[in-house]
This record gives structure tokens, sequence and C-alpha cells, in this order.
């Protein structure tokens, strides 16, 4: 299992299109992805779940990875996170 | 006639028909089924062909309106792909034996409403997101048309129960005036598309679909709709309208010139904005920079002070919409009166005399310490510039610079990029209009805050109506002290600007270009009008 923590930036926080993408970027992926965001939490593979965090700027998430291709995961979650939020 | 009133999106008039859009209700059978591995085909196959439908919608919308606009199929796309959606839908239909269409809109609902409750007002819009996308699939495993909805030949105002981007982007645009909706919000998909297009539109009316047909008017300024209306009142708009065209064509034919006397004389028009998000309306009216970035929104109605990473992100991304034109940050400019509990500011007899902006900044290095790091990160990607208010001492300067300098230390041995960082201040205290010349040495610019340095020295409120008529923007005291502003800066190799609202007072434009004034930061839609202006002018002769 592994994990890090990330603090959004994007001004409009997690929503729209980029919360889409942001799902479809775990989707590849086999290992469990959880999303957390202090008492908040979801599975990182559903989009309306994700949404409905209502995860804002300035929040630190922590991004849980868990399963055989977890490092792979990790490192193409954070990137997309800190490419587009 | 009848007058109902609204919301307003765009503060401009429209004058046509109304015509009414009624979404047919979809009948949908509630039995149950004996075959449902059947079912789960049949949606399948209706999930396939929505995402079809979508993908072409997403580009006919992105050639019509831009890519901002078709971006929502996208999101329609992503939600039909949506394990929790797809998982209660499956649910129904194999546990419940119920049909497709009945599962995929029952589980549609449930979904909405979850959102329809959400507290925050972007999630809440999305409630009609996951209804159309519901009812889209919906449709197709009725077998029912949905016909795209034709305007007619003439021109009209649409009126609708709501709008789903889906309905909109089917819509022929040149057939349309405004819209008139019951429902929406100032979030929702109808605002953004009347924004985009630039025509009026009214949320929030109590319309009437035995209205289809008659007259009437959107009121954008006075928020409301006229049904009807008499002879002499829709002569009235339809003049109104008219000089509104007028001022827009006039308006769009003065991008991209400058802002220039036919006698010569030049001066800088940028805009005052007070969120990121404002930075497209700055460019849209052609501003030539961003004279005032106002960084309270950061600060405000929050739980902690916004960490140095926030902060970069929002900079950074102003200083790159703007491409190389200057981007003035101002710093923290917060007092007791504005809510940031985070800082613990006591209450105070008098916040506009007291522990506000700069004093507190100084006060508490590392808060201040984190908003510079941000803004000379910013400068390393585009062109920014850092302005320090409510200034009424050469010590003041001299202790912020210094741990701007600080800041530039540290940033160098982390080895962390930043770029070069123009230094001014705002001019807004009697104080400093009288040191100027002492405070031009210390920094490269002055913006004058025309709106605090008026109630300093004419010693009023401003937030008190009862002083209004004591209250004379124009005051001869404001103007001499603007124009020893500028005579110190000169004099000190500085260039100086103007950012309070009297910059915007096209009275007062000639005064200024005459006083020499270099930049003038206002609303972005005073820009144009300005430019209007001073292209007319010839500066008279003393």
């Amino acid at each position: 299992m592994k994990s890090f923590t990330y603090t959004i930036r994007d001004e409009y926080g997690i929503h729209g299109r980029p919360a889409g993408n942001l799902v479809k970027a775990a989707k590849a992926f086999q290992s469990a992805l959880t999303i957390e965001c202090g008492e908040r939490k979801s599975d990182l593979k559903k989009l309306m779940a994700l949404m409905a965090l209502c995860i804002k700027q300035g929040e630190t998430v922590l991004v849980t990875a868990s399963g055989p291709d977890e490092d792979a995961a990790i490192a193409a979650i954070r990137g997309y996170l800190s490419e587009n939020m | 006639m009848l007058r109902i009133s609204g919301t307003s999106i765009l503060k401009r008039t429209a004058v046509g028909k109304l015509r009414y859009y009624g979404r047919r209700k979809l009948e949908i059978w509630d039995g149950t089924v004996a075959d449902t591995a059947a079912e789960t085909a049949r949606l399948a196959r209706a999930l396939a062909e929505a995402g079809g439908q979508l993908q072409k919608l997403h580009d006919k919308a992105a050639a019509e309106s831009g890519e901002e606009n078709a971006a929502i199929f996208e999101l329609h796309q992503m939600l039909l792909e949506d394990d929790d959606y797809l998982d209660a839908i499956r649910e129904l239909i194999t546990e419940e034996k119920r049909s497709a269409e009945y599962a995929v809109h029952t589980a549609g609902e449930r979904f909405a409403k979850t959102f329809a409750a959400m507290a925050d007002p972007y999630m809440r819009a999305r409630e009609a997101d996951i209804r159309d996308v519901s009812d889209r699939v919906a449709a197709i495993l009725s077998g029912a048309e949905r016909r795209a909805f034709r305007l007619g030949d003439k021109p009209c105002l649409l009126m609708a129960e709501d709008l789903a981007p889906s309905e909109t982007v089917q819509l022929d645009k040149s057939k349309l005036l405004g819209f008139v909706t019951r429902g929406g919000s100032v979030n929702s998909h109808t605002a953004i598309l009347a924004r985009t297009m630039n025509i009026p539109a009214l949320v929030g009316v109590e319309i009437d679909p035995s209205w289809d047909g008659l007259p009437a008017v959107i009121d954008g300024e006075g928020q409301a709709l006229i049904v009807d209306p008499d002879p002499d009142v829709l002569a009235r708009y339809r003049a109104k309208h008219e000089a509104e065209q007028r001022e827009l064509a006039l308006l769009q034919e003065l991008k991209g010139l400058p802002n220039r006397t036919l006698d010569g004389h030049s001066i800088e028009i940028c805009a005052n904005i007070g969120q990121g998000s404002e930075t497209q309306e700055a460019l849209r009216n052609d501003a030539q920079g961003i004279g005032l970035f106002r960084s309270e929104f950061i600060y405000l109605g929050k739980d902690t002070a916004p960490t140095e990473e926030e902060q970069f992100g929002v900079y950074r991304r102003v200083a790159e919409e703007m491409q190389g034109r200057r981007v003035i940050i101002r710093t923290l400019d917060i007092g007791a009166d504005k809510q940031a509990e985070y800082l613990g500011l006591k209450k105070e007899e008098n916040p506009a005399l007291g522990y506000r902006a700069l004093r507190i900044c100084l006060t508490k290095p590392e808060l201040f310490k984190a908003q510079l790091r941000a803004i000379l990160r910013a400068a390393a990607f585009g062109r920014v510039a850092v302005m320090f208010p409510m200034v009424t001492s050469v010590r003041e300067v001299r202790e912020a610079k210094a741990l701007l300098e600080e800041c530039r230390r540290e940033l160098a041995a982390e080895g962390t990029a930043f770029g070069e960082l123009e230094t001014g201040i705002m001019i807004e205290t009697p104080a400093a209009v009288m040191i100027a010349d002492d405070l031009a040495r210390e920094v490269q610019f002055f913006s004058i805050g025309t709106n605090d340095l008026t109630q300093y020295t004419l010693a009023i409120d401003r937030q008190n109506p009862e002083l209004d008529r004591f209250y004379v923007p124009d005051h001869p005291a404001i103007l001499r002290m603007i124009r020893m502003t500028a005579e110190s800066a000169h004099r000190n190799g500085c260039w100086v600007g103007i950012c309070g609202e009297l910059g915007a007072n096209g009275a007062l434009t000639e005064t200024f270009l005459r006083m020499g004034i270099d930049e003038l930061s206002v609303v972005p839609s005073a820009i144009l009008p300005l430019r209007k202006r001073i292209r007319g002018m010839t500066l008279s002769e003393q």
C-alpha cells in the first residue's frame, strides 16, 4: 500500500471535467485507489462520489493505492494532480 | 402588461416574441420484466448510443461556442461511466426486475437529488446535468425521439422551465434574442451560455406557458420580464436596445486600438480584478494589464491561512493568462471589518484606522513571507509586480522590501525558481502623499487608491449613506493630492497610476492626462468607454 498527500491549488477545487479525467486516470489501474480529505473519503474510480466530496482549493487530500500496480498508480495520479489541480 | 421579476444574467435589453419550450414528459413503464438478461443488454446498447450522441453534441458545441461550453458533454459522457450509477441501474434490473428505462430514470432521480441537497452551489447546479444524462438514456430506451426544437423563422425570446445543455446546443443561435427560465441560477448552464453568447437572460422567473407568442421585453438592468408591454413602454425599451447595440458595435471597433488622444498623448489602461477568474473578462475588454489584483479573496472565507502553494497556483495562472502583460498583485489588505478569524483580529472601534493591511503583514512576517514567496515564484511565469497597501512611512516600505529580499535569498538557496518583480506602493493616505518624494526613491511605481485616499483626506466614512452629500470624489483637495503624487513620482523616476474608482470617471480623464498620469486601472467594462473618450480628445491649451 502506498500513499501521498497533495494540496489542491485549482481555484475551483475538484470539479467537472478535470474530476472526470482524474477518475479516468484512476480506472486505468488494477489497484484500489481511494482519496481522503479530512473525514470525507471515497473511491477514486467513482466520479459522482468524488464530486460529492466537494474538495476545494487549499484542502489537502490523501491518495492511497493498494494492489499490484500501486507504484505506477501513485505516480500517475500524483502527476495528474500536479499538472491539472 | 405584466412585469415579473427575476435574476438577470446580463444587464442589457432584449425585445421580441416569447416562445415556450416545453420538455415532453417521458412515459416510463413501471411493470416488472421476466428476461433480466435481455434488459441488461438493452441497457448496454442504449448507453453506447447515448455516448455517441454526446460525442456529436460535444463536437457541435465546440465548433459553435468554443471548447469551454463543449466540455459539459464530456462530463456527461463520464457520468454515464460512473460505477455507482451503473451499479444502481443494474441492481434495479436484476434484483427488482424493472425495465431498463425505469431503472435508469429511478437511479438518475436518486443521484440528482443527492446533488440537489449539497451545500456547494456549483455541485447543486450539477443536478440538472445528471437528470439530462439519465433522460437521454431513458429516451433512447423508450424510443421517444428527442427532436430538435424549432425556433421558427423570426428571432425570439426563448421561455422554458429550465434548459439543459443538450437542449441549448441544438438551438439555432441566430434565432435567439434571449432566454427566460423558471429554474436555473447564476451557476447554471443557461447563465454560462447566455454570457458566452452575450445575450440577455433572466432566471428564476415565474413563467406561464400561455404567454407563448406574446411580445415581451427582457430588462436586464431592472431584472424583470415585461410581457405584452404597452406601446409607449415598448417604444422606450426598443430605443434602449438600439442604443445598447450601437454602443456595443462601437466598442468592438475600439479593440486593439491605442489609448491615444488626437494630439498624440497616451495613457495605459488596465483592469482591476478581485478573483483569478476575472482575468478573461479583463482580456475580453482589451486591458493592457492588470493594474490591481486584489488578493483578499484567497484569505477570506477560510479556517486557516492560505498556503504559499495555494497562492502560487492562483498568481501563476493569472500571470500566464495575461501572456506578458503586467500583473500587479496587491499584498493582503484586510482589516477587522472582514472575515478572517485565523488572523485573530480583535474588534476595533475604527477598523479603517486600525490594525490592517501592511501593518498586519509586518507584524506577522511568516504570513507575509508566504505571500511574497508565492508572488516571487509566480513572477517566473509572466510579468508580475507587487504593491504594498496602506503605506504611511518610508520605514514600512523598507521593512517590506527587506522581507522580500529575505524571500529571494531563501528561494535561491532552495533552488526554487522565481522571477524579476517590479515593486510599488499604494498611495492612499495623506501621509504618503506628503512624503511621496521620499517614498518614490524606495520603489519603482505608485498606484493611487483614490477611494481610501478620499476617505482619509475628507475625514469621511465611505460606508455611511448619511454622508453621501458630503462625499465629493473629485474634491479639489483630492485632485491636488493626485497631482502632487504624480509630480513626486516623475521627479524620482517612478511611474504613477490610479487604481481607485476615480480612474474610471470620464469627466476627469482629460485632467489625469494633463497631470501626466501614466496608467488608469479600472473595472473591465470601463476600459473601452475610456478608450473611446480618449481617442476623441485633444488636450486643450491651458
